[in-house]
């Protein structure tokens, strides 16, 4: 009864304007993750990746972590898209419809992420039907929440996470940097 | 609003993703398809701890702590992707197949069993 009650005082089947729009924002990104996957032009992929990851930043937005929502833009449509259009270009992708983009497993891929979609979104919504998330009051994720939280109680996990950064830096340029042998062998 | 719609969304994200890392054939658009994959978690991560109102936000924390190592791993695997195109001239990851097991392995494999089920029977019928 206690969930009926609730229902009934969110307003089940008559959603508010957040939710709308969270939707429509949903539809869209939902949208131009499945064209980056499924697209044959790989520029184009990275381009729709763009969208995908944009319109995530929205929803994060309307969750009220903005902090969060700028970091997605800044990092991932700023510096993680980019990284990928130069490894297309470097790797010399082919311009214009590649026929050759998907592999010989199509199917079997699309049977295993329609069945694994199937199953999460069935237990989701089984499991999360009578929640609401309520999202009155101050914003959960400003700048001064996540300055507040980030440096009172996870200022280790951040300095651990610098190294890790480090470590990839150095690791990205030992891989990518010409060895000796080679340099002699010419 | 209601949780499941974030909830559904990261869900149908992450299978989109899954999707793309199976069936696509260049390496780097197996990891934009990872990244699908990262970004649908870290919406769940996003809309439960303000679902939860956790006081130490988790949940955001550990957001922005996959979003650097999503940074870190993208700079990894595409200098990965780029050393094995330097080497090979491809970043098909169909083409990649040095530790395979071949036909001829397989072959021979069955072969040895063929042999050694045949071996096991004459010996049966020597004892019988």
């Amino acid at each position: 009864m206690s969930h009926l009650a609730a229902a009934a005082e969110q307003g089940f089947l008559s959603p508010t304007g957040v939710e709308i729009a969270f939707l429509l924002v949903g539809i869209a990104t939902l949208g131009a993750a499945v064209v980056t996957v499924t697209t044959k032009q790989l520029v184009h992929a990275a381009l729709w990746l763009v969208v995908a990851l944009g319109g995530l930043a929205v929803e994060y937005l309307l969750l009220t972590a903005e902090f969060i929502a700028w970091v997605q833009v800044l990092i991932y449509v700023g510096s993680v898209v980019v990284l990928l259009l130069f490894g297309l270009m470097l790797t010399k992708a082919p311009i214009g419809r590649s026929p050759d983009a998907d592999s010989g497993n199509r199917w079997a891929a699309l049977t295993v992420a329609v069945a694994a979609a199937a199953a999460l979104v069935w237990v989701v919504v089984d499991a999360f039907r009578t929640q609401w998330i309520d999202l009155d009051g101050p914003a959960q994720g400003s700048t001064r929440v996540t300055g507040e939280f980030l440096f009172q109680h996870w200022v280790l996990p951040f300095e651990a996470l610098s190294v890790l950064l480090l470590a990839a830096l150095v690791g990205a340029i030992v891989l990518s940097r010409k060895s000796d042998n080679d340099k002699e062998q010419r | 609003m209601h949780l499941a719609y974030p909830a559904v969304l990261a869900a149908l994200l992450f299978c989109t993703g899954l999707y793309g890392v199976l069936a696509r054939r260049n390496a780097i658009l197996v990891l934009m398809s990872v990244e699908l994959m990262l970004n649908a978690v870290n919406l769940n991560l996003v809309a439960f701890d303000v679902w939860l109102r956790d006081t130490l936000h988790a949940g955001q924390a550990l957001t922005l702590f996959t979003i650097a190592i999503a940074a870190a791993e993208i700079g990894i695997g595409l200098s990965i992707v780029l050393m094995v195109y330097r080497n090979r001239g491809t970043s098909d990851v169909d083409k990649l197949r040095d530790t395979a097991e071949g036909r001829a392995a397989d072959d021979a494999a069955s072969a040895l069993a063929d042999k050694a089920a045949h071996e096991a029977a004459q010996k049966a019928e020597a004892a019988a």
